[in-house]
């Protein structure tokens, strides 16, 4: 017999407000409601809810609410429930825990413990609704372009031409009407409307999605230049076209919630257009392996970014996307070095379809420390403006925007809100291919609960609702372009830090002046 | 004029619009209070099942069947909505039988009803910042959860 887990969540109805109209039991994948037509009674199995909340928006007398067991063992400070509970759950299947989202456990915030400043009396503050605010950023290599081949050597170039003139050719750039982009997520592990929604709203917002590793459907070449397609481990759905649709290339070396590890698709999900998209056999599991298999040095990196470049014929970007791990300066400088020219650095609370509970929970260090110690690192070595730095892991609201940027990003990466606007409620459920909210499945009568429609208008109110807000701080800063923000540690002080995570963050202590 | 029809790509099935419907009619407000331990008689039906479904409900035709049909003459097009007299009408099902969709439906006291694009609902009244009744929006397209009923303004006719 199995060790008993005892439910998490216990469904709460109103019984004087419930009509039995039986909306719940229509709606829930996980077939939590039921209807007994011998009492007139709605009816729930604690046990298979996961909390999604589809039930409790779509009630129409809201009688539904879920609530958190107060079911407990014996309290313990040392064994939590969860913990308690995991380890059954292991001792029942033998099995490697599954989890889904970004890391949930209570680690230090660092975004949360860094404040913003404003002008007062000795430098004017800027009306952002009376004056103009630029937010365009152009995100690639800022200095000269080096030759084409792999095997030059020169680093950083030469300036001048032989002639003594100025060299004025651009690598190419991307151009983002604000410093954010939708991350990558693959077709696959997203539905097809979740795609779809995306795609458009990047295209009306002026930024770029990232198709993830499963390929670009080919109704979505039309947003090609909103798009960065990505290559990774897997290389799935690759093909010249592909390389060329979008308006740059991301080579994908890890992941900041599972850095370290690869994927893997079920050969049940890998179907239909998902199989097709992904240049896969239908029903075969889509496996992307842990490392790269003809990468294991800079030298070998290079090697990619420069066959990307050539294949491309050097009209797209190349970007490198790590997970933000103990080493990651050093990584992150190599990365500029081998020609890349844009660095993705995705830290360790960076949402994902699937992944490892302990690796999730564990592996990878904070995002806001990893971009510090890579914007100085590179700038010790004078090699920043060859990159352009984009970070990624847990934007959770204009706030750690403004701040990322302060601390030296050029761009941000949303993923996990970008979802949430689309409906997600952060059940952390997707590795079941259940979702209530057409997100993170591919059942058809689940996925057309996402109605593309609505998801876009709903990534562009909250997109736009983000540039205002950080216009409005801008101009409370007195800074009226992004550009000046960035890296910009002036604008942010520290408060209940220590002073090697000041040191290490680049910031003085609240109180102390510039 | 307006009509409602149904985007059946985004159809659920979840079967809200007919309680939304059900409730705006009998005067909106708290719907569990309307609704409670009752069956409903919505004027909206949604057909199908999991995988397609499509909500159906009067589709206001340029010469109605059930208008020809009405031996009390409780059946008019007002302002292009077709109209039910509950006044006039003796409850003898002839409209109920004439209609293609199936859209006319008996109330508990034994008239008919059907939908009139909630332009009789109060509660469905689009009203202006001086507070001005400039329209109604239907109850069902209102609530639906995934946009899938519009009503919109068309030339089609049914």
């Amino acid at each position: 017999m199995d060790l008993y887990v005892y439910p998490e969540f216990e469904v709460v109805r109103n019984e004087k407000k419930c009509i039995c109209c039986q909306a719940c039991s229509r709606q829930c994948a996980n077939l939590v409601h039921s209807y007994d037509e011998a009492t007139d009674c709605m009816e729930a199995d604690d046990s298979k809810c996961v909390n999604c909340h589809r039930c409790v928006t779509l009630c129409p007398t809201k009688a539904l609410k879920i609530v958190k067991s107060d079911h407990t063992f014996r309290p313990n400070a040392n064994w939590s429930q969860a913990t308690i509970n995991e380890l059954y759950l292991q001792a029942n299947s033998g099995g490697v825990l599954l989890s889904s989202m970004g890391n949930p456990q209570p680690h230090p915030s660092y975004f949360d413990r860094l404040l913003l400043n404003a002008s007062q009396v000795t430098n004017p503050s800027i009306d952002p609704l009376r004056e103009p605010m630029e937010t365009k950023v152009f995100l690639g290599r800022k200095t000269p372009v080096p030759p084409l081949e792999a095997n030059n050597t020169t680093a950083v170039p030469e300036p001048y031409n032989p002639d003594g003139t100025l060299k004025t050719e651009m690598s190419p750039q991307i151009e983002l009407s604000m410093p954010l982009m939708f991350s990558a997520m693959s077709y696959g592990s997203i539905s097809y409307n979740a795609h779809a929604s995306l795609a458009r709203a990047a295209t009306q917002l002026g930024i770029c999605y990232n198709t993830g590793e499963g390929g670009l459907h080919k109704d979505f070449y039309q947003y090609g230049p909103n798009t960065i397609v990505q290559v990774a481990s897997g290389r799935f759905g690759i093909h010249a076209d592909y390389l060329d649709a979008g308006a740059a290339v991301e080579i994908k070396m890890g992941q900041g919630a599972k850095p370290g590890i690869g994927g893997h698709l079920p050969g049940k999900k890998n179907v239909g257009q998902v199989a097709q998209t992904r240049m896969t056999p239908e029903g075969s599991d889509a496996i992307s392996p842990a490392p790269h298999h003809d990468i294991y040095s800079i030298e070998d990196l290079r090697q990619l970014v420069y066959s990307l470049k050539e294949a491309t014929g050097n009209r797209k970007p190349i970007i490198v996307k790590i997970a933000a791990v103990h080493n990651v300066a050093a990584i992150a400088s190599g990365i500029a070095r081998s020609g890349a020219d844009i660095i993705a650095i995705d830290g360790f609370r960076g949402g994902t379809g699937a992944a490892p509970t302990r690796i999730r929970d564990n592996v990878g260090i904070p995002i806001e420390l990893a971009l510090a110690c890579v914007d100085a690192r590179l700038r010790d070595e004078g090699i920043r403006d060859d990159v352009s730095l984009v970070v990624g892991g847990s934007i959770r609201s204009s706030a750690d925007w403004i701040k990322a940027i302060a601390l030296g990003a050029d761009a941000c990466y949303i993923a996990t809100g970008a979802l949430m606007a689309l409906g997600c409620h952060l059940c952390r459920s997707c590795h079941t291919a259940l979702c209530n909210w057409g997100i993170a499945t591919q059942r058809p009568d689940l996925v057309k609960r996402l109605n593309p429609e609505i998801g876009t208008q709903h990534l562009v109110n909250l997109v736009h609702a983000w540039q205002h807000e950080l216009k409005e701080v801008m101009g409370g800063m007195g800074i009226n372009s992004v550009e000046a923000l960035r890296g910009n540690r002036l604008m942010l002080r520290a408060v209940g830090m220590t002073k090697e995570e000041m040191n290490m963050l680049g910031v003085k202590m609240a109180g102390e002046s510039a | 004029m307006k009509k409602i029809y149904v985007r059946e790509d985004w159809c659920l099935g979840c079967h809200l619009c007919e309680y939304y419907c059900a409730n705006a009619n009998l005067g909106g407000g708290d719907m569990w209070k309307n609704l409670k331990g009752k069956a409903i008689r919505p004027r909206i039906r949604v057909e199908g099942d999991n995988n397609v479904s499509f909500a159906v409900q009067c589709r206001h035709c340029d010469e109605p069947h059930c208008l020809k049909g009405c031996i009390a003459g409780a059946i008019s097009i007002i302002e292009g909505v077709v109209s039910i007299d509950q006044n006039k009408c003796v409850g003898c099902c002839t409209c109920v039988l004439t209609c293609p969709y199936g859209c006319i439906v008996p109330t508990e006291t034994g008239v008919m009803s059907k939908c009139e694009l909630c332009v009789n609902n109060a509660g469905q009244a689009k009203k202006d910042k001086e507070g001005g009744i400039v329209g109604f929006i239907p109850a069902c397209v209102q609530n639906c959860p995934n946009n899938a009923i519009v009503v919109e303004e068309t030339e089609v006719t049914a």
